[in-house]
C-alpha cells in the first residue's frame, strides 16, 4: 500500500452513549483496491461505512475520501463515491428506468447519454427486458442488481456496498459478486462489508476484520491467514500417536515445518505449505512405514473464525 | 441548488399521479361546487338591498339545506390536504429504503426536505387556485353579477390565507414525519393536532375565559369585553383561529372588529357598521397572517434541524 490512499481513516471513533461502535479505527484503502469489511453483526462495519458517506457524525477523529472530509465536503466526496445500502430500496410505483433516471438527474445527467447511459447499465445487471416494470414487482436479489447499476450509474471512483449480498440465493450473490469484481476491473476503489467470509475471499484483494468496533487485523487474505495461524497455514495429520524422537528430529528438517503435536491417537504437523510429499517419504525412511495423511488447508473461514475465537 | 429542482419535478410529479391526491381533489372541487350553488339560491335574502360586495358574500352565504359556507369548508379541508402531503414526506423515504440511497447522490441533505415542502406547497396552491376559480366562474354565472375590483383582490388575498394555511398544515405533518419512523404514526399524531385545535381548543378557551370573568345576566359590557378578549387570546393558538378570523376580514369587509362578540356589543349600542377600506381590513388581518407564518417556518425548522442532524441508517 505504497500507493496514496484514497480513503483513510484516522483514530476514527464513534460512540452511541457508553456504547462504542467504533473504537479508533485507522483504515487505508488504496486507489483500485478491493477492501473487504469482514465481521460479524454489530462489529461496526455500517457505522463506519455511514462515516465514510458523511451520514453519521464521527464522536472523534476523521475521514478523508479522496482527500476530502465527507460532512465538510459533501457533494465533492458524493459525486465520486456510489453507495449502496444494506436495505436498499427503490421507488416501487416507479419503473427500474424511472428510478434509474432519478438518481442519474440528481447527478446531474440528462437527455440522451443518460438514456444510452441506462440501457448499458440496465443490459450488464442483466435487467433490459424488465426495465419497464414497476420495481414492486421485482425480487429481492432483481433489486440489488438495480442497486448496482443505480453505483455505476454515477461513474464513482468509489463504490461502497453494504452486505451486498444478503438475503439473496446463491445464483443471485454470484451475480452481484460479478457485478462487483467487474467494477474493480474498471479501476474502481471497491469497500465491501459483509459477514460472510468466503464471498469476500473471492472478490477481495484485501480484508479487515472487525470486531467490537475494532480492526482487529487487516492486509491481504494470504497474509492474514499466516498472522492468524502462527503455527502455519497447513495441518498434516499422520495416523500414528506417538513418533519416536529420531523420526521428530527427521521431520523437523523438513523445510517450513512450524510444529508437531500429538492430538489423541495421530500427530499433527503444522507447516507453511503441503509438505505430505515430503514427509511421506522422511517417514518411509524413518520407520518403513507407508501412512495414509490427511492434509487440511485453513481457508480464511477458519482464520476468521479463529479470531473470534480470541475476542 | 443541488438536486433540489429535481426532487420538486420528481415529488410534484409524484403527487399528481397518486390516488391520494386524485380523490382529495375531488372531494375539495365537489364541496366547493355544492357551496357555491346553495349560496346563489340564498344569496337574494341574505344580501338584501346592499349594493356593494355582492360577489364576495356569494363566498360566506349558506343555506338551511348546508350550513357550511366555502370558506369554513376549506377550514376543514385545507389541512386534511397539507396533512396528507406531509405525513409520510421523509419516513416513507426512509422505510422503503430510498432515503440513504438518494442521499449518497451528489445533493444537499437538505435538497430532500426543501423540495418536498416547495412540491407540496405547489399542490396545495394548485388546489386553492383551481377551486376558488371554479367557484368563482360558477358564481359568476349562477348570479350574473360580475365582481368589482376591490372583491378581486379580496379574493386574491382569500386564495393566499388559505395557501398559507395549508403550508401551516403541511409542515406540521413534515415535521411528524421527520420524528416519527412509521407513517401510521406520523399521521395519527398529525389527526390529533387537528382534532385538537378543531375541537377542543375552543372549548378549553371558553373554560379558561369563564373562569376568569363569569358573564352572566347582568355583566357590563367591559366584563363581557375582558372576556372575550381573554377567550380569543387562548383560542388563537389554534391556526384554524387564525385562519378563520383572517378570511372573515377579508371576506366580509362589513365586519369591522374581527370578533363577532364585540360587533354584537356595537350593533345593539346602535352604531351601524359600514364596510371597511381594504387597507383596513388588511390592517386588522396582519397579526393573523404573521401568526400563521410564524407557525409555518417553527414547524418547518424543527423539522429541517432535526433532519440534518439525523443519522442516516439505511434500517
Amino acid at each position: 500500500m505504497s500507493e496514496k490512499p484514497v480513503v483513510e481513516t484516522h483514530d476514527l471513533t464513534k460512540t452511541y452513549g457508553k456504547f462504542t461502535a467504533v473504537n479508533r479505527l485507522n483504515l487505508r484503502v488504496a486507489e483500485g483496491e478491493v477492501f473487504g469489511l469482514l465481521g460479524p453483526n454489530g462489529a461496526g462495519k455500517t457505522t463506519t461505512i455511514l462515516m465514510l458517506m458523511g451520514f453519521c457524525e464521527p464522536t472523534s477523529g476523521a475521514v478523508l475520501i479522496n482527500g476530502y472530509n465527507p460532512l465538510r465536503e459533501p457533494i465533492k466526496v458524493k459525486s465520486i463515491v456510489g453507495y449502496m445500502p444494506e436495505r436498499i430500496g427503490f421507488y416501487d410505483d416507479m419503473t427500474a428506468r424511472e428510478n434509474l433516471e432519478y438518481t442519474g438527474r440528481l447527478n446531474g445527467l440528462a437527455g440522451s447519454g443518460l438514456k444510452s447511459t441506462i440501457d448499458e447499465l440496465l443490459e450488464v445487471v442483466g435487467l433490459r427486458e424488465r426495465a419497464n416494470q414497476l420495481v414492486g414487482t421485482y425480487s429481492h436479489g432483481m433489486k440489488q442488481r438495480l442497486g448496482i447499476a443505480d453505483v455505476m450509474i454515477k461513474r464513482p471512483r468509489i463504490a461502497i456496498f453494504d452486505e451486498p449480498t444478503s438475503g439473496i440465493d446463491p445464483e443471485g450473490t454470484d451475480q452481484v459478486l460479478n457485478l462487483i469484481r467487474s467494477m474493480a476491473q474498471q479501476k474502481v476503489t471497491v469497500i465491501i462489508s459483509s459477514h460472510q467470509l468466503h464471498q469476500l475471499q473471492k472478490v477481495c484483494t484485501g480484508v479487515g476484520i472487525f470486531s467490537r468496533g475494532q480492526m482487529i487485523a487487516s492486509g491481504p487474505v494470504d497474509k492474514l491467514g499466516r498472522e492468524a495461524l502462527r503455527k502455519g497455514h497447513y495441518h498434516v495429520i499422520l495416523p500414528i500417536a506417538q513418533l519416536a524422537d529420531r523420526v521428530r528430529d527427521e521431520i523437523n528438517k523438513i523445510a517450513g515445518v512450524r510444529s508437531i503435536e500429538s492430538v489423541a491417537d495421530s500427530t499433527v504437523i503444522a507447516a507453511d505449505e503441503d509438505i505430505s510429499g515430503e514427509l511421506g517419504r522422511v517417514v518411509l525412511e524413518a520407520t518403513g512405514l507407508k501412512v495414509q495423511m490427511k492434509v487440511e488447508e485453513f481457508e480464511l473461514e477458519e482464520i476468521y473464525m479463529k479470531y473470534f475465537e480470541g475476542s | 441548488m443541488n438536486g433540489l429542482l429535481e426532487v420538486f419535478r420528481k415529488e410534484l410529479a409524484d403527487s399528481f399521479n397518486s390516488k391520494r391526491f386524485i380523490i382529495l381533489f375531488m372531494l375539495v372541487y365537489l364541496a366547493g361546487i355544492a357551496t357555491i350553488y346553495i349560496a346563489a339560491q340564498n344569496i337574494r335574502a341574505a344580501v338584501g338591498d346592499a349594493t356593494s360586495n355582492i360577489f364576495l358574500s356569494l363566498f360566506v352565504v349558506s343555506g338551511k339545506d348546508l350550513p357550511f359556507s366555502f370558506p369554513l369548508f376549506m377550514s376543514i379541508f385545507i389541512p386534511i390536504v397539507g396533512i396528507a402531503l406531509g405525513f409520510d414526506a421523509i419516513n416513507s423515504e426512509r422505510t422503503g429504503g430510498n432515503l440513504s440511497r438518494v442521499l449518497a447522490q451528489p445533493i444537499y441533505r437538505d435538497s430532500l426536505i426543501n423540495g418536498k415542502f416547495l412540491s407540496g406547497l405547489t399542490m396545495i396552491a394548485v388546489l386553492v387556485v383551481s377551486v376558488v376559480a371554479i367557484v368563482a366562474g360558477l358564481g359568476l354565472r349562477l348570479i350574473g353579477v360580475p365582481p368589482e375590483a376591490e372583491e378581486i383582490l379580496r379574493l386574491f388575498i382569500f386564495v393566499l390565507e388559505t395557501i398559507l394555511y395549508g403550508a401551516f398544515w403541511l409542515s406540521l405533518s413534515l415535521l411528524f414525519s421527520v420524528l416519527f419512523k412509521k407513517t401510521s404514526t406520523s399521521v395519527l399524531a398529525s389527526i390529533a393536532v387537528w382534532i385538537f385545535m378543531f375541537l377542543f381548543m375552543g372549548i378549553i378557551a371558553n373554560l379558561i375565559a369563564g373562569a376568569a370573568y363569569p358573564i352572566g345576566q347582568d355583566s357590563t359590557v367591559a366584563q363581557v369585553a375582558d372576556y372575550d378578549s381573554l377567550y380569543r387570546m387562548i383560542s388563537r393558538i389554534s391556526p384554524g383561529t387564525l385562519y378563520s378570523e383572517s378570511i372573515q376580514a377579508i371576506l366580509l369587509p362589513m365586519m369591522g372588529s374581527s370578533s363577532p362578540t364585540m360587533m354584537m356589543i356595537g350593533i345593539y349600542s346602535g352604531l351601524m357598521p359600514s364596510p371597511l377600506p381594504l387597507s383596513q381590513s388588511l390592517v386588522l388581518v396582519w397579526p393573523q397572517l404573521v401568526g400563521l407564518v410564524a407557525l409555518t417556518a417553527v414547524c418547518f425548522d424543527i423539522a429541517y434541524i432535526v433532519f440534518m442532524r439525523e443519522e442516516i441508517r439505511s434500517t
